[in-house]
């Protein structure tokens, strides 16, 4: 496998979820809306849906309840079995694997958390932690040095007797972290992760999963259908709506040039100056005077410099190393959000 | 689903359910009037629809008995049950041997009654605090003192081995009607009828295929034990919530490590609730045992009661009582214990506290026993009994006369003016009148399915041949839990309007259903001895315990919101009750009702040592020989008319609740 290949990839992914989803689905007119399935009794689940990762990335998908995006994230890791398309993780179609193989990959590479963190209650937090590891065999002295490690990794030193019941909700979700953790996976799938916990901690648990995240650099597939939360972890976005993709792309794009109407209602309450970043506004090529300002940094940050700077174009340093040229007046326009 | 569908679908629903109201009232008028006329005509219509002939009634009993002999001796049946025979009495043999000290393998001593009193106190303990140390410790004793020790060991022996086979392959069965649906729905059926089934029915075939004595007595035991083991299983197994089950999936388990890490150990609390359901039931059918020759505290109580001893009965029901209520307290006090962290570096003998204390107590008091012979027995002279002075008190303030007079006005009242009116009524109608009239209550009750299965079932009634027999056998129950319900309504209404009363109630009544319902019959024979009242009593007793506790559980179950509304829209106390609670309470309050009915057909085949009439007394008699084809078609007239009843109630009941949307 060379680096190119992407680590999961989904082609024309169908789940329909009915009576005989396979009959209905292979002669099922092309062009059938969600609406239409409905009628005919089946629900689509997730609706014709082809996107990739790639390593290292982050995914997020993003919809309201309903939207299929936690039963996408079951496509990828065969909690459900697909009824239309391909999925492949690193290659390899996983559809055609039997249940040992299944297991084993499992076993290997992938972690989920849950939305209500899925901890068994008759285990202690370093119990549950370990989980995974007696699942595959380790021996008892190793899987709970790995685990005791995972344990500190999410800060919960001290608690490792604890037992679910006796944790914060936070707390209980840094066990199903910790958990997803030990076998040292490739993919991570985060299925609403901080949903189920108030706002507060919500925030706090997302300044952890980025750090985390930084150390670790894994794939991850983070599901929610929170926006700000979307536009605050991922490197791309998928929305979601009635099983099918509206749009995958950055951040900025999404904000900045939505592709449906669907989407577009997301950004509206959106302060695009916060999300929007000076390396995407920036024409390349162009050679300006002055000092230029960081290409991650986000329009809002470069506020006072847009409006203190007369010039028409502000130099950027793109991460290449090349520089571009900010048009301030459209920079501008998005720090006010103002429609162009 | 949008809310304007949804609004729509209730719509078009309460049209319908309006048309459908006027067609089951035309419905059920055509079939009760019927069945009026039936009556009315009696002497005029052909006297088929009034009992069905002799010759018309198939030899159920001798094809029954014909199958049985098939399946006993041409299969070869009754080789497999006397192996499986020989098994249970060697660990029935080996329980009693430690327990009371029956010359069996092992060949150990007896336990002396204080270890087993002390270790069962650490126990309680353990699991509840020094007021379930208090219980355990203190049945065990007052057991001891009483000179009961060697009855109640016998009567545990028999638990002891029961319990554990009741709960495996209760589990088992749970585990496997929850993997196969198809299972499951050729299980729920037979469940429902193990559940209608008289005690006879379990007595008679544990004895022919497993011998008189603890064998069969444990046989009928397990068997009578099971069901409710294996719903719970099934209903703690199907409870897992999905993100735990995603999680260990989402962990590479296999199959079986599923099963073992994941999904049994988050259903420990369904079943353990099974395991305490099993033990309960295990108690009640072990004491009913003494009606096959099972030596234990069924039998002395018997014994007692036959021979009119009330003080001695009465010291034994006290002891059942307090079993009953240490082994249903202590299995509930497991099912709540939650496991405890200790802090890193706790020693060993600190996690292991209980464990260690347990083993210290049990060598105590075993050394102490040795030289204090009182430790380990108490025999009948030293035991504190007062039997024959308890006697004297009972009889002495029955006899006193204003507590006879009253005793003998309830005894005429009730059987000059209630029982034989209302009993020469009931077999007056025609059988078809009868018929007629339970499909429509049915029709009435739950539609068409009810209708067609009370039409079935009570046809099936009157071609079993048992007919007037039956008739007494409803006639009994049907009254009884008219009384129930005429008494234990407003008691319940008024513990219900009170927050402390109702929990009381509540309580009370919880115990009391851990009760074997062989004492229910206690209460009554002290009151008026041995007398067709007395049966009606012992039901009303006993059936009046689920009408109370499910009335009072309805009426407190309503929403808060919905009462404070009633309040702000100006309701009186009376209209609140009326208009509000008692719709909304129902489908609870008919739960009980339910549950009261199995109940009184449980307790009218009891009470047929008494001597009463009906098919519970014919089917005691099938007890002394081999007629096991005439004790089923007995048995199951009576899981006939039990489970048409049922299934009418729970379908109204269940209807109920989705018109509230509850």
């Amino acid at each position: 496998m060379d680096s190119d290949t992407p680590v999961i990839s989904a082609e024309r992914v169908w789940k329909l979820f009915g009576p005989n989803p396979e009959a209905y689905l292979s002669r099922m007119p092309e062009g059938h809306s969600f609406e239409d399935i409905r009628s005919d009794g089946y629900i689509a689940g997730v609706k014709d849906v082809s996107l990739e990762v790639s390593k290292g990335e982050m995914l997020v998908i993003m919809g309201l309840s309903g939207s299929g995006k936690s039963t996408l994230v079951r496509c990828f890791s065969r909690l459900h079995d697909i009824t239309g398309g391909v999925v492949k993780i690193d290659g390899q179609d996983i559809m055609s694997l039997n249940a040992t193989e299944l297991i084993e990959l499992r076993r290997s590479k992938m972690g989920m958390v849950f939305q209500s963190f899925g901890l068994l209650p008759h285990r202690t937090v370093l119990e549950n932690v370990a989980f995974p590891l007696e699942m595959r065999g380790q021996d008892r002295h190793a899987r709970r040095e790995r685990a005791l490690e995972m344990v500190r990794l999410v800060g919960l030193d001290g608690r490792e007797d604890y037992f679910p019941r006796e944790l914060s909700g936070g707390q209980q979700q840094r066990v199903g972290i910790a958990r997803s953790l030990a076998i040292e996976p490739n993919i991570w799938f985060l299925d609403e992760p901080f949903s189920a916990l108030d706002p507060l901690i919500r925030r706090e648990m997302q300044d952890e999963f980025l750090r985390l995240q930084d150390m670790l650099g894994k794939t991850i597939v983070f599901i929610t259908h929170d926006f700000d939360e979307a536009l605050r972890l991922a490197d791309r976005i998928a929305i979601m709506k009635d099983g099918a993709v509206e749009q995958v792309d950055t951040p900025d794009k999404i904000v900045l040039d939505p592709a449906t109407e669907y989407v577009a209602k997301f950004t509206e309450e959106v302060d695009k100056a916060s999300v929007v970043h000076a390396s995407v506004l920036a024409r390349e090529g162009e050679s300006v005077d002055g000092e230029p300002v960081p290409g991650n940094a986000t329009i809002l940050s470069l506020a006072r410099r847009l409006v203190e700077d007369r010039s028409d174009t502000i130099p950027v340093s793109l991460p290449d190393g090349r520089t571009g040229a900010l048009d301030r007046k459209a920079a501008l326009a998005v720090l006010f959000g103002e429609k162009e | 689903m949008s809310d304007s569908t949804r609004v729509d679908a209730m719509r078009q629903g309460a049209e319908a359910a309006s048309i459908g109201a006027t067609r089951t009232r035309t419905i059920v008028l055509t079939l009760i009037g019927a069945a009026i006329l039936l009556a009315v005509l009696k002497p005029w219509i052909p006297s088929v629809l009034v009992r069905l002939p002799d010759d018309a009634i198939l030899p159920w009993a001798d094809w029954l008995d014909a199958g049985f002999s098939w399946l006993q001796n041409d299969i070869g049946l009754i080789h497999v049950t006397r192996t499986i025979s020989g098994w249970l009495g060697f660990l029935t043999d080996a329980a009693a041997n430690i327990l009371y000290g029956k010359a069996r393998w092992p060949r150990l001593e007896a336990l002396p009654w204080s270890v087993v009193a002390a270790c069962s106190a650490v126990l309680g303990f353990w699991l509840g605090g020094w007021r379930l140390a208090l219980l355990a410790g203190g049945t065990f004793v007052w057991t001891a003192l009483m000179g009961q020790w060697r009855w109640a060991m016998e009567t545990l022996s028999v638990i002891a081995v029961a319990v554990p086979f009741g709960f495996c392959i209760g589990l088992l069965l749970g585990m496997c009607a929850w993997k196969s649906r198809r299972f499951e729905e050729a299980l729920r059926p037979v469940l429902l009828v193990l559940q209608t089934l008289p005690f006879y029915s379990y007595l008679l075939p544990a004895v022919i295929f497993f011998k008189v004595g603890p064998t069969a007595a444990s046989v009928a035991t397990i068997v009578y034990s099971m069901p409710p083991m294996i719903l719970m299983t099934i209903v703690g197994l199907r409870k897992v919530p999905p993100d735990v089950v995603e999680a260990g999936r989402m962990s590479g388990c296999t199959r079986w490590q599923m099963l073992r890490y994941v999904f049994l150990p988050s259903a420990r609390s369904e079943i353990l609730v099974g395991l305490n359901q099993v033990i309960m039931l295990a108690l009640a059918m072990v004491v009913l045992t003494a009606f096959i020759g099972m030596p234990g505290l069924g039998a002395k109580l018997l014994a007692m009661m036959n021979s009119f001893k009330l003080g001695r009965s009465f010291e034994i029901g006290v002891t059942i009582v307090l079993l009953a209520v240490t082994l249903d307290r202590l299995s509930k006090a497991w099912v709540v214990k939650q496991p405890e962290h200790f802090e890193r570096g706790t020693p060993w003998w600190q996690r292991h506290l209980f464990l260690l204390l347990g083993i210290a107590t049990f060598m105590l008091f075993y050394l102490l026993s040795q030289f204090l012979p009182i430790l380990d027995e108490i025999g009948r002279r030293q035991s504190l009994s007062r039997g024959s002075e308890i006697d004297t008190l009972i009889k002495g303030f029955l006899g006193i006369s204003w507590v006879k007079a009253i005793t003998d006005f309830i005894r005429w009242f009730f059987n000059i003016w209630v029982l034989i009116p209302t009993e020469l009524a009931l077999l007056f109608l025609p059988t078809f009148t009868v018929i007629l009239a339970m499909t429509g209550i049915g029709y009435l009750l739950g539609g068409w399915f009810p209708a067609l299965v009370a039409f079935l079932f009570f046809s099936a009634v009157a071609q079993l041949g048992w007919w007037d027999r039956a008739m007494l056998t409803l006639h009994s129950t049907l009254t009884a839990v008219f009384l129930a319900m005429l008494f234990g309504m407003p008691l319940a209404i008024w513990a219900a309007q009170r927050e402390r009363a109702s929990r009381w109630m509540i309580f009370a009544c919880d115990t009391a259903q851990t009760f074997p319902s062989f004492i229910y019959l206690l209460p009554a024979i002290m009151l008026f001895g041995i007398t067709p009242i007395t049966v009606i009593l012992a039901i009303l007793i006993y059936t009046m315990v689920p009408v109370v506790r499910y009335t009072v559980e309805g009426l407190r179950g309503v929403p808060r919101e919905i009462t404070e509304a009633a309040d702000m829209a100006g309701a009186t106390r009376w209209q609140k009750l009326w208009k509000v609670e008692f719709p909304l309470a129902m489908p609870t309050i008919a739960v009980g009702l339910n549950q009261a009915f199995i109940f009184a057909f449980f307790m009218v085949i009891i009470a047929a040592f008494i001597g009463t009439r009906d098919l519970g007394q014919e089917m005691q008699r099938t007890l002394a020989g081999t007629d096991l084809g005439k004790n089923f078609t007995l048995g199951f007239s009576v899981v006939f008319m039990a489970l048409s009843l049922d299934i009418a109630i729970n379908s109204w009941a269940r209807k109920r609740r989705e018109i509230l949307g509850q």
